[in-house]
């Protein structure tokens, strides 16, 4: 069996985020398809995709569109590409090798669900990949295919436009993102009401993340039972997975969205650098519950995560071999939410800077008997207790290592000082190629 | 007592004219990207725009941002000081950002951070006493399979080595 591509076939091929390298691989046949279509029977394909959201949460795609109340208008769309999860990193890629697949997902999306206007916000460290989806946008509108007549075809007005961020993980969480696009600091903010409800400015909005929404031409085209086919139970299609660390061979690999852990990493990565033993795998972004060895031989898909005590999450998989310190990753996971932690509620404010500080004692080797469950306390007080899910981002991995590493931190304590040394972490990649989707990096 | 924000608001007169045109005229066609009551949507790349003409985020600059867009320069500091690529103080002439997260490290990150840190005489967030090149310690830059990562003035480099990341930093006037 071939395996389908639906995302990163033309990765690194020539031109190909320009119009003309897209329209003649087929793009926008299928919001030629879409136009045709009556809005709801094109919101109908993509519940019957099984779609869920890549963004981290998984939500099922279809679904959340149907929140939108009935009557209020204008409602929006917002396109999530602040991709900052530590370990993430493919829809820069989807935004510098295949701006028009998106720009295509976004124009059907609002033809389906009646949106006038999309913003992609887009996190500011990625400069180049605003400037190519600028370009993009530049192509369509010159084209017609965007502006006042959607597809040069249809009387349905269609605006899109780019906004850039300027440094915040917390604006990847929905509500902070609606802030910061309305001008302010990414504050999260309390919910409910949903954004499908209460949005940008007030107004019905859809957030969808950007490979979510470069999946839709394909969805449309294809229809909503070939995409589910593609997966498995209630998740469909192909899904972006993203490999760093330790591993011969780190990129992105697309894959069927149940593709299974332990393959990908021994097989289509190559394994571990220097023939080593796997010590731990983060499988969904930093702030997914970390696997031990002899757990990674598990079906990637949301569910079937979840029933493995973690999370699918933003798909991106972090591979440490068996030299590495997990209490020193932990330490730098926990600073990095202590960075972000907006700062609104108590427990996430106050929680995160004292962990990653008792993090930094038990590393040093100055930890006290006790230390490694008031760490577990503090985490599981942080949980469940705030705005936002950055507060159980933090908790989880603090929770997850405690567990299935116990014995490593109490060794940094009855040893006073770090059993493991420098090894894991200086292992140049200059010998290593990345396999980026179609390319060698 | 004089209100501070009326004060900060008059503070922007004093910027030197040309940049004030020159902030307007790029200001300009990004507002067209708003709802016409939500001008203030565009305090981000107001910011931004700011900060390239005039080097850094001043009090003065700020207010005119907050001015053009119609709020108090409060807002316009509190956004200022939330996202971590704003500058509301002086900066090199280049500025260098090396991501230390997980996946970085993994490939060497520390290493190349520390080594720079001894050879530029700085401390994260320092300038050299030159004024070259301010260094800075930053999250995941989306780059991890690429590893290590840095940007430098905006422009992001991967798959870097200590070697490779000394001759790009002496490239830099
Ligand atoms: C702290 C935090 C950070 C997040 N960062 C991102 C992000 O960078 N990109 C993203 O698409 N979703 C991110 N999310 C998830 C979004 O809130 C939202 O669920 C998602 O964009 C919805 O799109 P989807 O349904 O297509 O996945 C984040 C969530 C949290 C709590
Ligand atoms: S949980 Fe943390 S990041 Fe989220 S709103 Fe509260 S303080 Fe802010
Ligand atoms: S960890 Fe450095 S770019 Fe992601």
């Amino acid at each position: 069996m071939t395996e389908t591509l639906i995302l990163t076939k033309r990765w690194g091929t020539k031109d190909s985020a320009t119009l003309a390298s897209y329209r003649s691989a087929g793009g926008y046949a299928a919001l030629e398809k879409a136009l045709g279509m009556a809005p709801a029977a094109i919101v109908d394909e993509v519940k019957a995709s099984n779609l869920r959201g890549r963004g981290g949460a998984g939500f099922a795609t279809g679904l959340k569109w149907t929140f939108l109340p009935k009557d209020v208008r204008p409602r929006y769309l917002t396109v999530n590409a602040d991709e900052s999860e530590p370990g993430t990193f493919k829809d820069r890629y989807i935004l510098e090798y295949e701006p028009h697949m998106l720009i295509e997902g976004i124009a059907i999306t609002c033809w389906a669900n009646d949106i006038h206007a999309a913003y992609v916000y887009i996190r500011g460290e990625f400069a180049k990949q605003a400037r190519v989806l600028e370009a993009a946008l530049a192509e369509a509108y010159e084209a017609g295919l965007l502006g006042p007549r959607l597809g040069g075809k249809a009387d349905f007005a269609l605006d899109i436009f780019v906004h850039r961020g300027a440094g915040a993980y917390i604006c990847g969480e929905e509500s902070a993102l609606l802030e910061s696009l309305e001008g302010k600091k990414g504050y999260p903010r309390l919910k409910p009401p949903f954004p499908a409800v209460v949005g940008l400015y007030g107004k019905p909005t859809i957030i969808n993340n950007v490979e979510t929404i470069a999946d839709i031409p394909w969805i449309v085209e294809h229809g909503g039972a070939a995409f589910a086919a593609l997966g498995v139970g209630k998740s469909g299609g192909t899904r972006l997975f993203c490999v760093s660390g330790h591993v011969n061979r780190p990129g992105v690999y697309e894959k069927p969205v149940h593709y299974n852990l332990k393959k990908l990493i021994m097989e289509d990565c190559g394994g571990i650098v220097g023939g080593r033993k796997v010590k731990a795998v983060i499988p969904g972004g930093s702030s997914s519950p970390v696997l031990t060895a002899d757990e990674i031989d598990v079906s990637m898909e949301f569910d079937a995560l979840k029933a493995a005590g973690t999370m699918a999450g933003s798909g991106g998989i972090i591979v440490m071999d068996d030299s590495t310190c997990v209490v020193r990753a932990l330490l730098r996971i926990s600073k990095f939410y202590a960075e972000e932690s907006c700062g609104q509620c108590t427990p996430c404010r106050e929680g995160t800077p004292w962990m990653e500080g008792l993090l930094h004692k038990l590393e040093g080797g100055h930890g006290q008997a006790g230390d490694v469950d008031k760490l577990l306390q503090m985490a599981n007080n942080i949980g469940g207790q705030t705005i936002c899910a950055l507060g159980d981002a933090a908790a989880m991995p603090v929770q997850s290592f405690v567990k299935k590493f116990r014995a490593d931190f109490e060794r940094h304590i009855t040893e006073r000082r770090c059993p493991y040394g420098d090894e894991a972490w200086g292992k140049t990649q200059e010998s290593r190629e990345a396999v980026i989707g179609g390319m060698r990096a | 007592m004089p209100n501070p924000d009326l004060r900060s608001q008059v503070a922007w007169r004093d910027l030197p004219d040309d940049g004030v045109r020159r902030f307007d005229a790029e200001l300009a066609p990004i507002l067209g990207r708003y709802p016409e009551d939500r001008k203030a949507s565009a305090m981000i790349p107001a910011l931004r725009i700011g900060e390239h003409i005039f080097r850094h985020l001043s009090p003065p600059v700020m207010a005119l941002a907050a001015d053009r867009l119609g709020v108090s320069p409060t807002r316009a500091e509190e956004v200022a000081t939330f996202y971590v690529m704003f500058n509301t103080q002086p900066v090199g002439r280049h500025v260098v950002e090396i991501c230390t997260n997980v996946s970085c490290c993994l490939s060497g990150a520390d290493r190349i951070f520390e080594a720079l840190q001894r050879k530029l005489g700085v401390e994260n967030g320092g300038t050299s006493a030159d004024g070259r090149v301010t260094l800075r310690e930053v999250e995941c830059l989306g780059s991890c399979g690429t590893a290590p990562a840095m940007l430098v003035d905006e422009e992001m480099l991967e798959r870097l080595t200590l070697e490779k990341v000394e001759r790009i930093l002496g490239s830099l006037e």
